[in-house]
């Protein structure tokens, strides 16, 4: 309806080419100037998010698909949808299948697109694992982009979120993580941040976790 | 000064002679506060001066949106306050409209740059006593516990915040217990209380509740529309609690 | 006052007797405020970013026009298709034409308040389209067949017990339960079966960045995310406002809007849209459709003043700050709208003949504008609005509708008054005398005195004190 397009600007332009406004500088130094050193990021971040009910698996390099299988074992969680044709992806499937699988979840692959996997992603996944580009401390909030290779619906459906983070990929606010890495240059088809499982306070100011979204998100922290 | 509470006022020195803006309401039913007012400042060494010309600052025309009428009324105290000395007003509510209110009143009138050195002349009494004058009282009075209404345009027009409380703790024989709400607004609202008398009744009765619970003997405010409104209620609902102009109480409570 | 004149005075009057809805809004709003306090406490800081904050709004709106256009661009180049809606019929005709074209017959909808504006659940039902909310507040609103009454909290205004019972009437499978876990995992399943059945997903936009046409939304709950990614087709409708100019335009904005609502240092989930599902990608939807409604926002924008409305960027801080709103709730104002900004920005949309009367439900007591996180000059507007409403105009539709012959001459009459020395010295004096003989039952004095002692005259004025003590005059 470029009519009403037109329509549109037109009205505005000329509203404001009647009175133009001059509006003030936008100073960012009050984003600029949030800093925390090394340590104190990793440590905001985990009270941050802990205080809304995030956990955390501490691992490292090496061990982190064994602690993942070991932690998810432990709770009892029948399967984990995993991107296949990511680097994590590929050490889950090699190295739980060279440890055995026996009583531990079953790794199910996000290998179709969405229209043929629906009933089964939302009926029968307990948990799904995706890696992260990092994590913020001002505001404790995980960096998710998904990609064809981690789509988007693997951190919402299932009912766990496992999110891998490097400790070393942190950032002090969310401003300088997209500036620095000039994530105006070119957006992915979805950008998220994610800082703790799904909640709401619609009843009555009550926080209840799980209402959508996942129940529970763990964040894999591999140092 | 900015109504978003943001900045300060800057200082002046100390005058020798200021105005007094009695405000139309302490005119008819508070004249005893505007009296203590003044006096409060004539103490401090200060002349005092009077215009009898005044009237009232145009509020009521002003948010009622009848502007020009407001304007009109304005305009007239404009010539009442020609010496380069303070005007202090004791309500907040009316310092607010003159100071923040009348650069825009008068914008685009031929008087608009007079209109705007009248209203940066002009202060809020409390405000007054604590930054430019200084002022330290020696409490004469008897001990008694009282509670403090902090009216919204002091507050957020004015930015006077801690100056009344501060000149109330110097009361050595005062007990000050702060309400729960202090900062919410009593439902007076100038017209609002009789366009909207149920919201305007349930708001001061939650004010009155807050002061009943603080077990203060009176309720000390800045401003006299509020006070109007807060008292008039405690004493409707027949309680054993007054209201009073802080710069009435002050007076009280150092001259004996 | 018009005939379609919305009755304030009325649903407030209904609202205040209820004794259970004004304990529900005095408990969360003083809840809201407290928490927001500790989230701005350093003062500094919350100077620091709401002053940016408020320079990405005003720029946004300094460059409106190309901003939009250039939105526009980048959407277009990013595969959003982008539609321009003069009016909320125009915009539900639009949708309504993609529903169409997709043969939809369920769709699913994230929390909108533009949406809201336009009636749409009420239109597509009149289509033959179940519209589901699925914010959980909004469901619940929703099954309650009534109207949002918080723009951040739909279903505030209700507790658990009536929540509870609500489901256990209106849900097929519900047990009755008040408990708030139990109740919301009811509403996950319930939910969830939709979300994978739905053919469209609906949302609004909390931001657009002109810069890279990226859509942000923020929400806790996760249904804003399933609505706009599983469903196969995404339509986010927005007010043409919402456009921001860089993408660092938007996180102190989104800090600004979370700490103020609902006092978070950040929601659960920031999403950022920016183009439908790509080859090789395989989920979020094939189309992204991006509904930008003017709805008398051009006009508002056209005003120097008014405009500044258009700064907001619905946060609710002010609803949760003032003290009307906690007192009535926000039904009274019988607008997707309410409160404070509700107050000065329905007025605008719909016409003063229809909405004249909110702007006086304020005492200007400007809580709304010490915490409004982008400086929107509320009470100022709300005067600005309340002239309007008595003096013929063309700023705002409606201008003069609630102009009164004997309101004007009562100002008039004071005006002269009041501007006279002469005069004003006469009538006070004589009001000295004789004013406290007025009957209570006097029209205002009624309304006064009904909860409250009678204002007494002094016997003397200020003005007669101050010469009988020989204060000088000059």
């Amino acid at each position: 309806m470029s009519e009403s397009r037109n329509a549109i600007l037109g009205k505005l332009r000329a509203g404001r080419d009647a009175h133009p406004l001059t509006p003030p500088e936008s100073d960012f130094a009050v984003l600029r100037n949030k800093r925390w050193d090394g340590a104190e990021r990793l440590e905001r971040i985990k009270r941050m998010m802990e205080a809304v009910h995030t956990e955390f698996l501490e691992t490292t390099e090496a061990d982190w698909p064994a602690d993942v299988q070991a932690f998810l074992k432990a709770q009892g969680t029948r399967n984990l949808l995993f991107g296949p044709a990511t680097e994590a992806g590929a050490r889950l499937s090699t190295e739980w299948a060279a440890s055995g699988m026996a009583g531990g979840p079953e790794l199910i692959p996000y290998a179709d697109r969405v229209e043929t996997f629906k009933e089964r992603l939302f009926d029968g996944i307990d948990a799904g694992i995706t890696t992260t580009l990092g994590a913020i401390a001002d505001t404790g909030s995980l960096i998710v982009w998904p990609t064809p290779e981690e789509p988007r619906l693997m951190s919402l459906v299932p009912h766990m979120h496992l999110a891998l983070l490097r400790a070393d990929a942190l950032y002090d606010t969310f401003w300088q993580a997209m500036t620095e890495n000039r994530w105006a240059d070119g957006m992915p088809t979805n950008a998220l941040l994610i800082s703790g499982p799904s909640k709401t306070a619609d009843i009555e100011q009550t926080l209840a976790y799980g209402v959508h979204g996942p129940k529970r998100l763990v964040v894999v922290i591999v140092r | 000064m900015s109504h978003d509470g943001t900045t300060s006022r800057p200082d002046i020195e100390r005058p020798e002679s200021v105005y007094f803006f009695g405000t139309c309401l302490v005119d008819l039913f508070y004249p005893e506060a505007g009296m203590a007012g003044m006096e409060l400042l004539k103490a401090q060494g200060v002349r005092v001066v009077f215009p009898q010309g005044q009237s009232c600052c145009g509020q009521p025309a002003y948010n009622s949106g009848y502007r020009e009428e407001a304007l009109k009324v304005a305009r007239a105290q404009l010539d009442y306050f020609p010496g380069d000395w303070p005007i202090v007003v004791p309500s907040g509510s009316c310092a607010g409209m003159m100071s923040k209110h009348w650069p825009d009143l008068f914008k685009g009138e031929p008087d608009e740059a007079r209109a705007r050195q009248v209203a940066s002349r002009v202060w809020e009494l409390t405000q007054f006593l604590v930054q430019v004058l200084k002022v330290k009282f020696e409490d004469q009075g008897p001990p008694v516990k009282i509670t403090w209404h902090a009216s919204c345009h002091a507050q957020r027009e004015m930015g006077v915040t801690d100056e009344p409380k501060a000149l109330l703790r110097q009361l050595a024989n005062v007990e000050l217990v702060e309400l729960q709400r202090e900062k919410e607004c009593c439902g007076f609202g100038g017209t609002f209380a009789v366009r909207h008398p149920e919201i305007s009744a349930a708001m001061v009765g939650d004010k009155v509740a807050d002061i009943e619970n603080t077990g203060a003997k009176a309720v000390v405010s800045g401003d006299c529309g509020c006070l109007m409104n807060i008292s008039g209620a405690l004493e409707g609902g027949k309680k054993p609690v007054r209201g009073v102009h802080i710069a009435q109480f002050l007076k009280e409570r150092t001259h004996g | 006052m018009g005939e379609t004149s919305i009755n304030f005075a009325k649903a407030s009057s209904a609202a205040l007797q209820d004794q259970q809805l004004r304990g529900n809004f005095r408990r969360a709003m003083d809840g809201l405020m407290s928490k927001r306090a500790v989230q701005f406490a350093d003062t500094a800081e919350w100077n620091g970013v709401r002053t940016l904050g408020a320079s990405v709004r005003l720029r946004a709106l300094s460059k409106l026009p190309e901003l939009l256009e250039k939105l526009e661009a980048n959407c277009t180049k990013n595969g959003i298709q982008v539609h321009w809606a003069s009016t909320t019929d125009e915009a539900n005709a639009i949708v309504l034409s993609i529903m169409q074209r997709v043969n939809a017959k369920l769709v699913v909808k994230g929390k909108s308040m533009v949406s809201e504006e336009m009636h749409l659940n009420a239109f597509l039902e009149k289509h033959g389209i179940e519209s589901l909310e699925s914010d959980l507040g909004e469901y619940i609103v929703q099954l309650d067949e009534a109207m949002p009454s918080h723009i951040i909290m739909p279903a505030i205004h209700m507790n658990t017990k009536q929540i509870a019972h609500l489901f256990k009437q209106k849900i097929k499978e519900a047990e009755y339960t008040e408990d708030v876990a139990q109740l919301t995992d009811l509403a996950r399943r319930v939910l969830r079966k939709k979300f994978a059945t739905a053919d469209v997903g609906i949302s609004g936009v909390n931001m657009a960045v002109a810069e890279t046409g990226t859509l942000c939304l923020v929400e806790n709950e996760g249904n804003g995310r399933m609505s706009t990614t599983v469903p196969p087709v995404h339509i986010a409708v927005m007010g043409l406002e919402k456009v921001v100019e860089k993408l660092e335009d938007v996180p102190p904005v989104i800090s600004l809007l979370t700490r103020s609502a609902t006092a978070q240092p950040i929601t659960t989930y920031v999403n950022m849209i920016s183009s439908p599902r790509k080859e090789g990608e395989k989920d979020g939807p094939n189309e992204i459709h991006l509904v930008i409604l003017d709805n008398g926002r051009s006009g508002i924008y056209a005003d120097e003043e008014l405009r500044n409305t258009l700064r907001c960027i619905r946060c609710g801080a002010c609803m949760n700050h003032c003290p009307v709103y906690t007192k009535v709730g926000g039904h009274a104002y019988q607008a997707p709208y309410p409160g404070p900004i509700g107050s000065i920005l329905m007025p605008q949309v719909e016409g003063l003949e229809k909405r004249g009367e909110l702007p006086h439900a304020c005492t200007m007591c400007n809580a709304c504008v010490e915490i409004c996180p982008v400086k929107i000059p509320i009470v100022e507007i709300m005067g600005r609005l309340r002239s309007e409403a008595v003096h013929p105009g063309d700023a705002v539709r409606g201008a003069g509708s609630h102009a009164s012959k004997a309101e004007a001459m009562v100002w008039k009459g004071w005006s002269m008054t009041y501007a006279s020395p002469l005069a004003y010295q006469f009538a006070t004096a004589l009001l000295a005398k004789l004013g406290n003989a007025a009957p209570a039952s006097l029209p205002l004095l009624k309304e006064w005195t009904n909860v409250r002692a009678k204002p007494r005259f002094a016997n003397r004025t200020l003005h007669a004190l101050a010469r009988e003590k020989g204060i000088p005059d000059v």
